[in-house]
């Protein structure tokens, strides 16, 4: 894996991984299944770093684990916390880890979960919500942003279940940026979205750097790879392990 | 009662008032312990007694443990003292407690039996017959209810004042009020009307509550708060004997019109209203046949 | 932050117990039955703690023990061994060392439970107002006009028909009584809610609309519940952390998303492969 640096490295980085990996032990087709294995990066405020690599060479996986929706089997994530501690994602408590989800821990992810019958823009404001921001306020801005995002007033006081993929994805998307968390994970975010509303993406995501906000992100086109990543990781399909190493233990609450 | 019933000669072994010492020795603890902690409802060895539960045998035998050769006696019967209950308790009286007196006037008792009425005068001394728990209505088991009444924990009786309210608006209770002793123990303060409740807060007189079939005692000090359990915002009504026009009834008999009356149905037809506590009646009639009389 | 509840070794067993209860049961021996003394170990060595204003969710099948943790909790039934630390703004509480007008207290003042059956959460014999009253009755509230007014306000916020108030809830559809149910247990609002299966039996879309209106009272009243459940959809739109129990064990637990994307034990793989 090589990473190909196109700014020099200014500050103190945000996340700090390395070795890390992933496997499935799955139980009832007694197979271990890998990954992703060997992974280092380091990613930096206001910068994007980009995983590229083919299908299956686990770059969802990094970011899921991450976030701790998968549990790394091995190696460490460095994370530098606003307060100035640094602790390593994959053993903090889940109490620890539920906080900084809340706060400085963003993720866009390929699909919209949220509460089926709510609202697009209660949606979208939620993140603020979340973070003490008054109600009108945080609808306010929700619908700012949805409106950025192209998607049309009408929709926003439906709920998103009927929308098209792309308007999915614009809320998701709207949902993700609109709490500026310090580090931000995308998964493919301009999949489902046309030419116009991806340069919007784009746009904001340079705004987003200027603000400081540190950017993971995964993407299939090159030429946005091109526009956007500031460091980029080419991920390579894992060897497959004979080895069952259990998830890490975190720790207790 | 048969009345050729004479008591044997010798009487030195037959003890005074039916009750042998050693009952009327408990019950009188047990009315201590009773006031010392007024409104609990205290067991008690409830004796058998010549006649039916539920004819006052709890109330007599208050009396029977209480009474000495002194004492003045005075027992109504749903504020008459002519009733046939009435009669028959004072002269059961006259038989067991030789030298006792009894007397129709409630100025002049110093022990007044009742059943289902608080007599009109101020009173010195009371005992009445209830049945005992006012949580019964809402909790059969009486183990629950005991913890109930140990916390204090009235909020289901409470919340059946509350679906009165809702249903009729009005709670509609007219007997048997729950009622406050003293902050804490609601009692049920047997089958008086309303009308008396108030008459128990602060009274001067000590009031005894005994249930013979229930085994129970239990008092009202002298100067105890005792309430009725209102809402806040409604406050506790008593019977009004207004007529449609607002003016209050006055009795037939003697003219009061600040008595409990009770509502009779003339042979004739139509309707009388009447004091309900007789020696009350006779004392405003004679009060005002005085009057009469004084050029 | 401390938790609001931590509870360390909660462990129910029915019958006599001997000293082979516990290794003998449990997951890996697929029985809450003790092969030696025919003893039932509902739950064993339960252990976790719960945030203020977090949803916890205990997620597992028939005998898994979920119910008895809560109904442990909430006093309906007593552990057999086990610590409990409810923490009510600066007093702790050790739940089961309180005598029982403590515990009652606790009941009626710091908690809200609603039943998968009404009948247990209810009192059918008085109407639906009179329902909340009583719960607010307990709490000193004693002015008619402001407990009709909070219990109309009740019954609004959980969708129930305020011109139904006066009627008993046995007259309401399932749906109903629930949210009935949910409008008395936030009578007073707890800062610790119980939510025992409070959808299962009921229609989909009725499910829906009960735990829209659980997350909207959450995020209103920030109260930290437990949602005890056997249904996945539940899971994941109500609780933020989430124990798997079998057989009256924990055999996993962490973020509701790890638990649904990346299940550890082959149990809980089991059980999300399964969703329909």
């Amino acid at each position: 894996m090589t990473p190909i640096p196109e700014t020099p490295i200014l500050e103190a980085p945000i996340l700090e991984i390395t070795g890390l990996a992933k496997q499935f032990s799955l139980h009832e087709q007694n197979e271990i299944v890998p990954s992703c294995s060997e992974v280092a990066l380091t990613a930096f405020p206001g910068q994007l770093t980009a995983l590229t690599g083919p299908t299956g060479a686990g770059k969802s996986s990094v970011l899921k684990c991450i976030y701790r929706t998968y549990l790394p089997s091995d190696g460490r994530m460095n994370f530098h916390k606003s307060d100035g501690t640094v602790v390593d994602l994959a053993r903090i408590s889940e109490q620890d880890m539920l906080q900084l989800r809340r706060t400085e821990l963003g993720f866009v992810t390929q699909f919209l979960h949220c509460i089926p019958r709510r609202p697009a823009e209660a949606v979208v404001a939620e993140p603020l919500i979340l973070r003490g921001i008054a109600p009108d306020q945080a609808l306010e801005q929700a619908r700012d942003l949805l409106a950025r995002l192209n998607v049309p007033e009408r929709l926003w006081r439906l709920p998103p279940a009927t929308f098209s993929g792309g308007e999915k994805q614009r809320v998701n998307l709207a949902r993700g940026l609109i709490a500026k968390p310090r580090l931000l994970l995308l998964d493919e975010p301009t999949a489902s979205l046309d030419k116009a509303t991806t340069a919007r993406v784009i746009e904001l995501i340079r705004a987003f750097k200027q603000a400081g906000v540190a950017m993971i992100a995964t993407f299939h086109d090159p030429e946005l790879v091109a526009a956007l990543a500031d460091a980029e990781y080419r991920l390579v399909p894992p060897q497959s392990q004979a080895r069952l190493t259990p998830a890490l233990e975190t720790a207790q609450s | 009662m048969n009345p050729n019933y004479k008591l044997p000669g010798a009487q030195d072994s037959y003890s005074f008032g039916f009750l042998d010492e050693f009952a009327k020795r408990e019950i009188r603890r047990v009315i201590l312990k009773a006031i010392s902690i007024p409104g609990y409802q205290t067991p008690y060895a409830s004796r058998e007694m010549p006649m039916g539960r539920g004819f006052g045998t709890g109330g007599l035998q208050l009396t029977l443990a209480m009474i000495g050769p002194d004492d003045t006696l005075k027992v109504i019967d749903q504020g008459s003292d002519d009733s046939v209950n009435a009669v028959n308790l004072r002269k059961f009286a006259e038989l067991t407690c030789p030298g006792v007196s009894t007397t129709e006037s409630t100025a002049g008792a110093s022990l007044i039996q009742t059943r289902h009425r608080v007599p009109e005068t101020a009173l010195r001394e009371d005992l009445q017959v209830p049945y005992p728990d006012p949580l019964v209505i809402v909790e059969p088991s009486e183990a629950r209810r005991k913890v109930m009444h140990g916390e204090g924990d009235y909020a289901r009786l409470l919340t059946k004042l509350y679906e009165d309210l809702v249903q009729f608006d009005e709670i509609t209770i007219s007997h048997r009020y729950p009622t406050r002793i003293n902050g804490h123990y609601v009692i049920d303060p047997s089958p008086i009307p309303r009308y008396d409740v108030p008459r128990l807060h602060h009274a001067k007189a000590l009031m005894l509550f005994g249930a013979g079939r229930e085994k129970k005692i239990y008092a009202v000090p002298p100067y105890t708060d005792a309430e009725p359990l209102v809402f806040d915002d409604i406050p506790f009504r008593t019977e009004n004997f207004n007529t449609s026009d607002g003016k209050r009834r006055a009795c037939a008999r003697c003219g009061a019109t600040d008595s409990f009356l009770d509502e009779l149905n003339l042979e004739e037809g139509g309707k009388a209203w009447q004091c309900s506590d007789t020696d009350y009646c006779n004392r405003q009639l004679a009060g005002a046949n005085a009057r009469e009389v004084t050029p | 932050m401390k938790p609001i509840l931590d509870v360390q070794g909660l462990t129910r067993i029915h019958g006599t117990e001997c000293p082979s209860c516990l290794d003998m049961t449990g997951p890996e021996h697929n029985t809450n039955v003790c092969p030696a003394c025919g003893s039932i170990v509902a739950a064993a060595n339960v252990s976790f703690s719960l945030q203020p204003g977090e949803i916890l969710g205990i997620m597992g099948e028939s005998g898994s023990g979920k119910s008895t943790v809560v109904k442990t909790l909430y006093f309906d039934q007593a552990p057999s061994r086990g610590k409990a630390c409810f923490q009510d703004d600066t007093r702790t509480h050790d739940l089961f060392e309180l005598n029982g007008a403590e515990q009652r207290w606790l009941r009626n003042h710091r908690f809200g439970m609603v039943y998968q059956n009404p009948n247990l959460g209810l009192n059918f014999s008085i109407s639906a107002g009179g329902n909340i009253a009583e719960r607010l009755l307990m709490n000193d509230l004693n002015h008619y006009g402001d407990i009709r007014r909070r219990a109309s306000e009740l019954l609004t916020r959980t969708d129930v028909m305020v011109g139904r108030m006066d009627e008993s809830p046995r007259q309401f559809s399932g749906g109903m009584q629930q949210r009935v149910q949910i409008a008395k247990a936030l009578a007073t609002r707890p800062p610790l809610l119980f939510l025992d299966e409070v959808t299962t039996g009921l229609d989909l879309s009725v499910q829906a609309r009960i735990l829209d209106l659980i997350l909207e009272i959450q995020h209103e009243l920030d109260t930290a519940m437990i949602v005890v459940t056997h249904d996945l959809g539940v899971i994941r739109l109500l609780a933020s952390r989430t124990l798997v129990m079998k057989h009256g064990r924990v055999i996993e637990s962490g973020l509701t998303d790890q638990i649904l994307e990346d299940p550890q034990h082959a149990y809980t793989q089991q059980l999300v492969a399964s969703t329909l």
